[in-house]
């Protein structure tokens, strides 16, 4: 045959190397995905199994506060009311998320309009470094330095619902700071200037201008805070107390949805109803993570509308 | 009141806003390195670590976290690669693209727990790894994976399109444009985040608890064969790392020095973190520079 007739009609190397390496990272992405999907498959298969196969009424399960699985009830259901740990895990998330947000979004205007040049260099780096501690150390921290703080001033054990959001509250501080320092500095310069101009001081500045227009991105640093919180385990665990009753009051113990599952899973056997009800609230807690996810999307849709 | 003095109330209220923060985050740090520090000797970072009596160290905690460390920064970091290529060079803007960065995003925000639950489902309980290095090192790989391919796709997406230009008008094809010239050029931000992502894999605990386990068996550190049961090598074998030994022996609270070795453990791991991100900040400045050239 011809040679350039044959070299036109040959694929090239160069078109094999294209198509070799775009289905190795295709096979990546999918890997991904794949994941994620059989995480959602599998968590759903165990956490449903307690209302399908042990027949434990939903309602009954998300409104009962008497949590105790290998117990029955008068009328033989077991004693699976997950309502202490649902209560316990929004009230850490809510009342951490309440305490920093004032410390992120005031250190965060402190960085961004009152002194950039102090804030960038001290503030910043040190909360860029704090984002990084493990969370055990921060339950460590907790166990030694909070819990007998609380139990110094409130009595108790020191262990429960305060001693958590503490905690919390640390170790979301610079996550939501420094992504409610993004959120300002992405405040067009101009806003301000306009601003200024129009005779404002700085703080109606602040407050009238630079927090309005950065409040979506401020909203997701919380959400994104509170995700957190929401999902942390070890450092909570350590801190709460551990008991499955309803927090009457914020010193006593107490325990989430996260310090259950970490307590249990490994004193369960597999298949069973006691197990299957631990699945069932790592099931509420992925839950609970999509929905937190979608309502930093939804956030984000909103702000983006504005402008 | 007047707006002038409701301006300097702000600021003296943002002041101290700011300085609490401050106060309260050096407090932290102190507070780590104080109580862990005096703690810290080279027997302790050597010698294994005893369950009933004083004097235990993290020898052996501390290897597994970093063989640990390796493992999984050895499988994350090709896949994340290959998926930052593809979400960068090649997916298109349509749904399916959308529905994958979903995925991605979703995976990023799970908590620890829930990806360490499902490893245990998966690695420990049908494949019958048992709690492994191996088991481990797989869910910490699902829980690294979406961060680092995510930095990926940024630190390639931040190349100019001209490079891009450049390489497929010297005949290269659009996979060798993106090794030889797109990868190089993002390079320092790959890195950077690379290091970033070890540090968090290093504290990580909630993810192990399930998957590597919670004990730390003797090593035998004169074999190296892997396959050997006591061999430091063998992916086999429980491990409890350096997080997850702080985690337990406050949980348990039987060893008589709880409060000494995890301050001591704490403070290592505090340290190990920190150097993680300094010297992914160097690192990532001093790598611009070389393939740079000059400043």
């Amino acid at each position: 045959m011809d040679p350039i007739r044959e070299s036109l009609l040959k694929k090239s190397r160069q078109s094999k190397v294209e198509r070799l390496g775009k289905l190795v990272s295709f096979c990546c992405i999918t890997l991904i995905v794949l994941i994620v999907l059989a995480i959602f498959y599998f968590v759903a298969s165990r956490g449903l199994a307690t209302f399908f196969h042990d027949k434990v009424n939903l309602i009954d399960f998300l409104t009962k506060d008497v949590w105790n699985p290998s117990v029955k009830d008068a009328r033989g259901l077991p004693e699976v009311g997950a309502l202490p740990m649902i209560v316990g895990s929004f009230l850490v998330t809510i009342l951490s998320a309440l305490v920093a947000t004032p410390f992120a979004v005031g250190g965060a205007i402190f960085m961004t309009e009152i002194s950039p040049r102090r804030g960038m260099q001290i503030l910043k780096p040190v909360t860029e470094l704090l984002v990084g501690i493990p969370s055990v150390v921060y339950g460590f921290i907790g166990l030694s330095v909070v819990v007998p703080f609380v139990r110094g001033i409130f009595g108790g054990t020191g262990f429960g619902i305060l001693a958590g959001t503490f905690v919390l509250f640390v170790m979301i501080l610079p996550t939501v700071t420094s992504m409610s320092v993004d959120a300002l500095q992405a405040v067009p310069r101009y806003y301000r200037e306009a601003s200024l101009a129009l005779g404002a001081t700085r703080w109606q500045t602040i407050y009238k201008v630079v927090l309005r227009s950065a409040t979506p991105g401020i909203l997701t640093a919380i959400v994104f805070g509170m995700a957190r919180a929401f999902g942390e385990a070890l450092a909570v665990q350590m801190v709460i107390g551990n008991a499955a009753l309803m927090p009457h009051n914020l010193v006593s113990p107490a325990s989430t949805l996260t310090s259950v599952l970490t307590m249990g899973i490994g004193n369960t056997i597999m298949g069973s109803l006691q197990n299957n009800v631990l699945w069932s609230l790592a099931l509420l807690l992925l839950l609970m993570s999509l929905v937190f996810n979608l309502l930093i999307r939804f956030i984000g849709r909103k702000g983006a509308l504005k402008k | 009141m007047n707006v002038r003095r409701q301006d300097k109330i702000a600021t003296v209220v943002l002041y101290l806003i700011s300085g609490t923060i401050i106060l309260i985050l050096a407090a932290l740090l102190l507070y780590i390195l104080a109580a862990g520090l005096p703690h810290v000797s080279w027997h302790f970072l050597t010698s294994p670590a005893r369950a009933f009596e004083a004097g235990g160290g993290i020898g052996i905690q501390l290897f597994n976290s970093l063989y640990l460390l390796v493992l999984a920064m050895l499988i994350s970091m090709p896949v994340s690669l290959g998926a930052g290529i593809y979400l960068s060079e090649y997916a298109k803007k349509n749904w399916r693209t959308t529905f994958v960065q979903t995925a991605i995003e979703i995976l990023s925000s799970l908590p620890s727990v829930v990806v360490g639950l499902f490893g245990f489902l998966i690695f420990v309980v049908q494949f019958k790894f048992g709690f492994s290095i191996l088991s481990g090192a797989l869910a910490l790989t699902f829980f690294n994976l979406p961060l680092l391919t995510r930095n990926v796709e940024e630190s390639l997406a931040s190349v100019q399109g001209s490079q891009r230009e450049a390489g497929l008008a010297l005949g290269l094809s659009r996979f060798e444009t993106v090794t030889r010239v797109i990868v190089p050029e993002a390079l320092p931000g790959i890195t950077t985040g690379m290091i970033l992502g070890a540090g968090r894999v290093f504290g990580e605990a909630a993810a192990l608890i399930y998957t590597a386990g919670q004990s730390a068996p003797a090593l035998d550190f004169s074999n190296w064969n892997p396959f050997y049961i006591a061999s430091p090598l063998n992916p086999l074998r429980p491990a409890e790392t350096l997080a997850v030994h702080i985690w337990k022996i406050n949980s348990e609270g039987i060893m008589p020095d709880v409060a000494a070795v995890s301050a001591g453990a704490s403070a290592v791991l505090v340290i190990v973190v920190l150097l993680f991100n300094l010297s992914a900040r160097w690192f990532g400045k001093w790598l611009f520079k070389k393939m740079t050239g000059g400043d």
